[in-house]
């Protein structure tokens, strides 16, 4: 129900970028594979994801579509959009660089 | 955001925008959707349906929240937000109805002069002939001369040659104009059209409605194809719109013609200015045009054209292969051809019709509603910056409770689109309403159908869309710079008070005056230099009599008078005339001065004067009735008049004038010398002194006359120097014409005055339209410094009581105000006088005898200018000169 920190915030889109890229999922198995991915290390709440998933489908990131779900009750589906996919790997980079940076920094510190 | 993006994100943002309430429903959905999948995983956890119905909605957290935070992450909508402020705009200007109306008023008429005049530059000089294929084409045609600025007429066969040779023009047409007595009943009437050549409406790809076009040979021969294609206006006017007219017959100045076409509705041939009412084949020419068969004499220069380039080719290129084909002509046919080349004009500069004589006023127009455009924003930018110093509560508190200033841009922004979109189209539509305004401010003259339409086409609807866009930008910026230094917590608090000429922030306010003020002072110079260069002009003397001499003709073609019987008939009239009581003298002449007939004009050659290698001489001349001179008034210098023993037996006689006199003779007195006139020699028997011949603006030229009966016309005007007033000599006319022939119609009688008037109308129209719109700039000017003194008074209400309260006297404040709304008014003077030096200098076609910087001028619009500030001021220093000090001290 809190708001999630900054740190997460920039990457909770990241994050739901890839679990989407692997296949369309509506919001009740996105939050509960985000719980599973980073076993609740990030604290990631239900509350947040919807608008972020909002957001991401206004920026034209990802798309949505009513489909019947698995116990065949309808339910929104998110998927990936090309631009989408070409966000995901903008931002996959950029985190691999900022997080080499950053534990970089952080064993320069042990040392 | 990039365009691939908008690609992705513009369906969902339609979406939400056009359907938020669908989009809501699904939102609701999807999380009633995720509760039921908690609540299912919480019970299979083994709690009960209503505490598994708790667990979950603790874990989502608050729906109503969710929802907002998914509404907010939609939000950044442009397209949302533009439509929000569209409507919260509208309120606004509701709100304050005194001040939409104003401001949406000032732009209307910014707007709608500009759109006025695109749309004469469009139907005048751009587009002039609607019905007219590939105009963008179209170049007009006519002669060059060595020695000669002003473009001469072509030869027929000059044409003919150049039509044959041009690779690089698709067509070329010969469209000349000329007028025609015609008769139906018995009543006759002069009509306006043109000769054409045979190809004219396949060239111009107009088909008849009717009937059909010339054919190819009906361009060959003399006087063997009397055929005529008539307009729509004299189909439906005259011939009552029969259906049955092809092939019925028609006298033309006597000669029957059959009617074969009738011109398609909103077709009004190619002349600007005027409606074609008919058109005749070239072969038609010696019936139509005096001065004898023209189609084989390569020395008759009588003809205009038209040339429709072929796709891609540019007019230099078209230009340089006419120029070789005249050398060619001018090496093949010395004689004839000698000096001589051919030009190509832009439509909008075509030499011989009312385009060319339109394009300095039109030019000068552009400019003139480009500052009233100016003028009008100002004061729409100065009204606004009222407004938004009143709604600066509104602004602070937006920004206050978090609205970015790019956000409040936006609004602002949208408010000036409101503004400027209803000031376009008002624009637009008074624009379409003043579109036939120029022919009301042209002389009507009978017979002729004058025709100058403005044209509301698309380019035009783009230019004022383009217009409005920028007006958008000025007047939303205006207001926005005032809140780009918006001090939240001083704004917050209550406004406080101000001193007269003392406040730094109105600054902005202030200069928008100054610049108002400099650009109508410009206005005001250019109107004042027309008005007096117009009366200069009307006043000036052309060298001849022109309040106590009227004009008129006889329609002696159309009552189909031959040689001999015209001959009788001018003798027994002019003997009439002349002893009607009031009448001084009278004679006739081919071309009334400054008229639109068109001069003879002939090769000359003289004894004892060597042309230079390169040039063949050649000079206009009139046909002129002994007692022209008298008639006129215009003094000879040596020699004498023409006589009656003049005539057709007698050796040929001329009369130069004195330009003449000093370019061929040296200055020396050539009486009894010898001058070649159309290849026979004739006697020198007078000189004459220098007048205007086509216009009033022309410099001295070399001219000639030649006795009527040795270079004969039937159907010349009339000349009456009387001191009868016109209606008592027209009358008197009537009668003793139908003592000679009943049948016989008079054309219209005019004064030589009205002949100058007629000839200068175009600086009428110029004259008109500068001050119509000066008026207005300063109307808005005025406007605007009464708006800014009387907003400065009202916001320095408690400083004027204190300064009353200390002793000042309302007369010490009246001055205080003024000498503050003159002080603005000065500076705009400067600018505007310094401005006005450097603009008026444009004006140059337009100006006749009147330095640019004729110091009266500035002078007289100085003191309009100062008048007009004055009064604009005068009612808030009353105002101010009225504070009641102890009331605003108490408050």
């Amino acid at each position: 129900m809190s708001k999630p920190s900054d740190l997460v915030q920039g990457t909770l889109d990241m994050l739901i970028l890839k679990i989407l890229a692997l296949q369309p999922w509506n919001g009740w198995d996105i939050g509960q594979r985000l719980k599973q991915i980073s076993s609740d290390v990030l604290g990631v709440s239900d509350g947040s994801l919807y608008p972020a998933l909002h957001k991401l489908e206004h920026r034209g990131w990802i798309r949505s579509q009513w489909k019947a779900s698995e116990n065949n009750r309808r339910a929104k589906f998110y998927s990936l959009t090309q631009l989408g996919r070409k966000q995901l790997e903008r931002e996959t980079t950029n985190w691999n660089r900022v997080s080499a940076a950053i534990s970089g920094i952080v064993k320069l510190k042990e040392a | 955001m990039r365009v691939e993006q908008w690609f992705y994100s513009l369906p969902v943002r339609l979406r939400s925008f056009l359907h938020p309430n669908q989009a809501d429903q699904e939102l609701k959905e999807e999380l009633r959707e995720h509760l039921e999948q908690q609540i299912k995983e919480n019970v299979a956890k083994g709690m009960s349906p209503e505490e598994a119905r708790y667990a979950a909605l603790r874990t989502l957290g608050g729906i109503t929240q969710i929802e907002q935070q998914c509404r907010d992450a939609r939000g950044g909508n442009v397209i949302e937000d533009f439509f929000q402020d569209l409507r919260y705009g509208f309120r606004q200007l509701v709100r304050s109805p005194g001040f939409s109306a104003l401001a949406i008023l000032c732009l209307t008429l910014g707007i709608g002069a500009n759109a006025a005049v695109f749309s004469w530059v469009e139907g005048i000089l751009f587009r002039p002939y609607p019905a007219v294929a590939h105009q963008e084409r179209l170049l007009a045609l006519a002669g060059t001369a060595q020695g000669e600025r002003r473009a001469t007429s072509l030869s027929w066969p000059d044409f003919l040659d150049l039509r044959r040779n041009c690779t690089l023009c698709e067509d070329s047409f010969v469209s000349k104009i000329t007028g025609s007595s015609l008769s139906i009943g018995d009543h006759a009437e002069t009509a306006v059209g043109s000769i054409v050549s045979a190809n004219y409406f396949d060239a111009i790809g107009v088909h008849p409605m009717l009937g059909r076009g010339f054919d190819p040979g009906d361009d060959v021969g003399n006087d063997s194809h009397p055929v005529v294609v008539i307009s729509y206006q004299l189909w439906r006017n005259r011939f009552k719109g029969d259906p049955q007219i092809i092939g019925k017959a028609q006298r033309f100045d006597n000669v029957p013609h059959t009617i074969i076409g009738v011109a398609p509705e909103g077709f009004y041939g190619t002349f600007v200015g005027w409606a074609m009412q008919f058109w005749v084949p070239a072969s038609m020419e010696e019936t139509f045009e005096s001065g004898g068969y023209k189609l084989e004499d390569r020395g008759a220069r009588w003809i205009e054209a038209y040339v429709r380039l072929k796709p891609e080719v540019s007019r230099a290129q078209a230009q340089q292969e006419i120029s070789a084909i005249a050398s060619r002509l001018e090496t093949t046919y010395p004689a004839t051809n000698r000096g001589r080349g051919f030009g190509l004009w832009a439509l909008w500069q075509t030499p011989f019709n009312n385009a060319g004589t339109l394009l300095p006023t039109l030019e000068v127009m552009v400019a003139v509603v480009a500052f009233v455009l100016l003028i009008a924003c100002a004061n729409v930018g100065n009204l606004l910056l009222v407004r938004s110093f009143a709604r600066r509560h509104e602004m602070s508190v937006r920004l206050a409770i978090g609205a970015s200033r790019v956000r409040l841009l936006k609004q602002l922004l949208t408010e000036g689109l409101i503004l400027a979109a209803l000031g376009t189209a008002g624009g637009l539509l008074a624009a379409y309403w003043c579109r036939h305004a120029l022919v009301l401010l042209l002389p009507a003259r009978s017979g002729v159908a004058m025709y100058l339409p403005g044209e509301i086409d698309g380019r035009v609807m783009a230019l004022s869309i383009g217009i409005c866009l920028i007006v958008t930008l000025i007047v939303g910026i205006i207001p926005a710079l005032q809140t780009r230094n918006l001090d939240l917590a001083g704004a917050l608090k209550a406004e406080s008070s101000a001193v007269v000429g003392a406040r730094k922030k109105a600054w902005m306010r202030s200069g928008l005056v100054v610049l108002q003020v400099c650009l109508s002072f410009v206005l005001l110079v250019g109107a004042a230099l027309l008005l007096e260069s117009l009366q200069k002009i009307r006043t000036a003397s052309p060298g001849f009599i022109t309040t106590s001499v009227v004009t008129s003709g006889v329609s002696l073609v159309a009552a189909g008078y031959d040689v001999p019987r015209a001959k009788t008939f001018q003798d027994e009239l002019m003997d009439r005339v002349s002893v009607l009581p009031g009448v001084q003298s009278a004679a006739f002449a081919r071309v009334t001065p400054l008229g639109y007939g068109s001069y003879s004009s002939t090769p000359i050659a003289v004894d004892g004067y060597q042309p230079p290698l390169e040039e063949q001489p050649s000079i206009e001349y009139n046909q002129v009735s002994p007692g022209y001179f008298t008639t006129l008034g215009i003094p000879l210098f040596s020699g004498r008049d023409f006589t009656r023993t003049d005539d057709e037996n007698a050796p040929p006689v001329a009369i130069v004038n004195r330009t003449m006199m000093t370019l061929y003779w040296g200055g020396q007195d050539p009486i009894g010398r010898r001058l070649q006139v159309k290849g026979s020699w004739a006697r020198v028997v007078g000189v004459a002194a220098d007048s205007k011949y086509e216009s009033m603006r022309e410099t001295a030229r070399p001219f000639f006359y030649v006795p009527l009966r040795q270079d004969f016309v039937r159907a010349p005007a009339l000349y009456i120097h009387t001191n009868q007033p016109l209606p008592a000599m027209l009358a008197a006319l009537v009668r003793e014409v139908h003592a000679l022939d009943a049948n016989l119609a008079l054309y219209e009688m005019i004064t030589l005055q009205e002949q100058v008037n007629r000839s200068t109308s175009p600086q009428l129209v110029a004259v008109t339209l500068v001050s119509i719109l000066g008026g207005l700039a300063l109307l808005l000017a005025g406007v605007g410094l009464y708006g800014v003194m009387s907003y400065a008074v009202a916001q320095s209400r408690r400083e004027l009581g204190l300064r009353m309260a200390l002793g000042a006297s309302a007369a010490n404040l009246l001055r205080l105000v003024i000498s503050r709304g003159l002080r603005l008014t000065a500076g705009g003077i400067l600018f505007g006088a310094a401005a006005a030096l450097a603009l008026t200098r444009l004006l140059g076609k337009l100006l006749y005898n009147v330095s640019p910087h004729d110091p009266w001028v500035f002078g007289s619009a100085l003191a309009v200018m100062a008048a007009t500030a004055i009064s604009a001021c005068l009612l808030p220093a009353w105002r101010a000169a009225r504070t009641d000090p102890a009331r605003v001290l108490r408050e």
